[in-house]
């Protein structure tokens, strides 16, 4: 199958969704995803982070799509063309759902352990505004705890369902949902009861934002000082494959492997997680891979290399588009670059 | 002319006796003996009835897309969940008369080769769930329902369930998430209900008001209903009206007559009560555009309005509205439109399900913000904030709840910005306990 995103044009297997084929393009092409996670059976679809315009529908039927539509559940046709990055309209809504997410989400970055890692923070460096239009009172809850290692603080929760799915799928018994409704909806265990088994801490990998940390790395590091090193070890409930985070010469944290999209996709037990502190519990395999624009990157390879890839391709078409409108009719020819698109 | 209302004030309507006295059930019988499943779809799709649960979208043709793959059951859910602020109809057909929804039911089902159908009847209205579960055993009793139903060798079981209270259930994938016993979210589609919905089997989702039509379209023929109405609106419609008229209540009018015949002639509302002027209409239910008394009266193109699908929607949004699911709520010019958009948002806030990011926390930031502007504490920058927030909430969600929320205060700004504005202006006039807005020169003005 034939599918063209943002003027690329690549050849997919049936089946496969807008959200995976521009993944295979790259990052400057993959819609945002706050809560699509991909190994999670039934995630997506519900942040609209990663809505896109839909040009041509399939060879078939060339027809637009009337509404924006979410790449990470909407399976590409034969023909489909898709426009992400390059359509005013998509780029405007971005901007409205990072407002949205961000309407009842406290600006605690200072002190929330998520920050640097933050897909949130992330998402609002790309695509929002730097200035906000609300005066409303935030809603806010009280912190609990889920058990003995993981804390829930749901003022920064923005209901992705991650969480929901990852108890629901890798964990035995369903204990972990949402209660409520609309804005006042919240991830709640039934009746404050702990989530009690062998694999609940994927819960904190799976959070894009600060809803879900780990109470044994609380307030011990900036993840921008501690460093990511590639490690596994026997473990009999688990692959024992992980990322164990230094701060000098200390095991300050142990997560999943995330990919190039902050997906984990081999889940390891609680065991591993929260008990093996110690280097000598690890085989070490290497640095851990980390992209050159993350703040991770940051003091540890010499220069700081943050190379932010969106803003170069937006100064780069606010420019263009700065091009085309001027008048050139002074100089008695027609403008030489087609008009870009204005809807 | 009246198809469901026709019997409705017989005394005992909801015993199936009187019902059967009055030519109740004789659709099931002409249905299962003398008509082919195919013949019941051929008829409905002749008919052009559109479903009256607020999308108008046509019946037969919705039927006709349901997936019918070998050894899969499939289902009929009868869509009683009616909760839109405005409309009370499909209530008041169940609670009067019972039976009508049952046959309908029965006729549906038959048609659509569903052996086990659902009633889905919001929670809050127990006693009519009471009234349907008496009648229903009362079909079971008569051999209208159960196994081999009047020798045809067609099998219905039919159920009632209720739901929690929850106005997200009246979308149809939501309905049937909490139908399967889970939470009632909105599914993500596709995959639809004809392919995929109850229990990951074919499924139809109809209003009651639809599904109670079917039965005398069998027994009538699509034809005659179609002659009924005006071009594309067939039949009949159930429309509550409510505000401030003279005599609001449910009333069941052929599609076509103007919408200044149902206001004012006194076999329907009655006019506007004495000594008050026509203001605003809410055509089809609190989420549908509201409209001032000109543009509600005639089009933009200066033709006199009509009850039909295509009229209200003539001139799009900008100059129109929606038949909906037909809760028709009239104001005079003691209504103030800021503090009933306010209501309108209050609602969508509270019932927004909080699955996807636009419209659990638009609806709440436009909540939140018109509660300023109806307090005096508006910023002149709030009302092109809120044009703006519906915008993105608009056609960005997974269900139409935030089309739905959206719409009312989008329309509430376009048609009454002057009072908006007056509001945030003079906070010390307009928080005085019953002020109102008059604009100079409108026709509801004293």
């Amino acid at each position: 199958m034939k599918v063209t995103i943002d003027n690329i044009t690549l050849e997919v297997e049936p089946g496969t969704t807008i959200m995976q084929a521009a993944r295979m393009i790259g990052p400057e092409v993959a819609p945002p995803a706050m809560c699509y996670y991909e190994p999670l059976k039934g995630s997506g679809g519900k942040c609209r982070a990663c809505l896109v315009k839909v040009t041509a529908g399939s060879e078939k039927d060339p027809r637009p799509m009337p509404k924006l539509v979410p790449a990470c559940i909407t399976a590409v046709q034969d023909g489909m063309i898709v426009e992400n990055t390059v359509n005013e309209d998509v780029l405007e809504t971005r901007k409205g759902i990072v407002e949205f997410l961000l309407l009842n989400h406290p600006l605690d970055c200072p002190v929330c352990d998520q920050a640097g890692e933050c897909h949130l923070q992330d998402f609002s460096f790309e695509h929002g505004v730097s200035s906000t239009r609300t005066v409303e009172e935030r809603n806010t809850f009280e912190p609990t705890d889920l058990g003995p290692n993981i804390q829930l603080n749901m003022n920064r929760c923005i209901l992705c369902y991650r969480c929901v799915y990852t108890a629901d799928q890798i964990t035995d018994g369903r204990v972990h949902g949402v209660m409520h409704r609309g804005d006042h909806a919240e991830i709640s265990t039934y009746i404050e009861k702990a989530i009690d088994n062998d694999f609940s801490g994927n819960v904190i990998d799976v959070c894009p934002v600060g809803a879900l940390t780990d109470k044994t790395y609380r307030f011990k590091s900036r993840v921008w000082f501690s460093k990511p090193v590639d490690a596994h070890c026997e473990c009999e409930k688990c692959s024992g494959k992980a990322t164990i985070w230094y701060k000098g010469d200390e095991v300050i944290r142990v997560t999943g492997r995330k990919n190039m999209w902050g997906e984990v996709t081999d889940f390891i037990c609680n065991g591993c997680r929260f008990d093996k502190k110690k280097t000598s519990d690890w085989v070490i395999e290497g640095p851990t891979n980390v992209s050159r624009h993350s703040v991770i990157s940051a003091n540890k390879y010499g220069a700081n290399l943050i190379k932010p890839a969106f803003p170069v391709l937006q100064a780069a078409r606010d420019y263009k588009q700065i091009n085309d409108d001027r008048d050139r009719s002074f100089l008695g020819i027609q403008p030489a670059l087609p008009k870009s698109k204005k809807k | 002319m009246k198809i469901l209302t026709e019997h409705i004030d017989v005394p005992n309507i909801d015993t199936i006796d009187v019902f059967m006295k009055h030519g109740g059930y004789s659709a099931v019988k002409k249905a299962l003996k003398k008509m082919t499943p195919d013949e019941v779809t051929e008829e409905v799709k002749k008919s052009g009835l559109r479903g009256r649960g607020g999308a108008g979208f046509p019946v037969g043709m919705k039927w006709s897309f349901l997936a019918k793959p070998e050894g899969v059951p499939r289902y009929l859910v009868c869509n009683a969940d009616e909760s839109e602020p405005g409309t009370f109809k499909d209530h008041y057909l169940m609670w009067k008369s019972p039976h009508t929804l049952i046959e309908g039911m029965i006729v549906s089902s038959f048609a659509l080769g569903a052996n086990t159908s659902y009633i889905y009847v919001r929670g809050e209205l127990m006693y009519v769930i009471n009234i349907l579960e008496k009648a229903i055993q009362e079909a079971y009793d008569k051999g209208l329902l159960g196994k081999n139903i009047l020798g045809s060798g067609y099998d219905l079981d039919l159920f009632v369930q209720p739901g929690g209270g929850a106005y997200i259930c009246g979308e149809e994938t939501a309905l049937l998430e909490s139908l399967e016993g889970k939470r009632g979210n909105p599914r993500n589609k596709p995959p639809f209900p004809a392919v995929k919905g109850l229990w990951q089997c074919p499924t139809v989702v109809n209003n009651v008001e639809s599904i109670s039509a079917t039965s005398w379209i069998v027994n009538n023929g699509g034809d005659a209903y179609a002659a009924i109405g005006v071009g594309r609106s067939t039949g009949t419609k159930l429309i509550s009206a409510s505000g401030h008229i003279k005599k609001p209540g449910v009333y069941e009018i052929p599609l076509g007559i103007t919408v200044e015949d149902f206001i004012y002639s006194d076999e329907w509302c009655g006019g506007i009560r004495d000594g008050h002027k026509l203001k605003a209409v809410v055509a089809g239910g609190s989420s549908v555009p509201i409209l001032p008394a000109e543009l509600i009266l005639t089009t933009a193109a200066g033709e006199k309005r009509l009850m039909t699908y295509e009229s209200l929607s003539d001139g799009g949004f900008a100059t129109g509205t929606m038949l909906g699911s037909g809760g028709f709520v009239v104001m005079d010019e003691t209504a103030c439109i800021v503090h009933n958009t306010l209501t309108f948002a209050k609602f969508y806030h509270h019932e927004s399900c909080g699955q996807c990011s636009p419209c659990r926390e638009g609806t709440g930031w436009m909540d939140k913000v018109l509660n300023r502007i109806e307090h005096g504490q508006g910023r002149k920058e709030d009302i092109d904030l809120l044009v703006d927030v519906a915008k993105k909430i608009e056609g960005n969600t997974i269900c139409p709840l935030g089309d739905a929320a959206s719409w009312p205060v989008a329309a509430a700004i376009r048609h009454f910005r002057d009072e908006f504005e007056w509001h945030i202006e003079h906070p010390e006039l307009a928080t005085k306990p019953g002020a109102v807005f008059m604009r100079e020169g409108a026709s509801w003005t004293k």
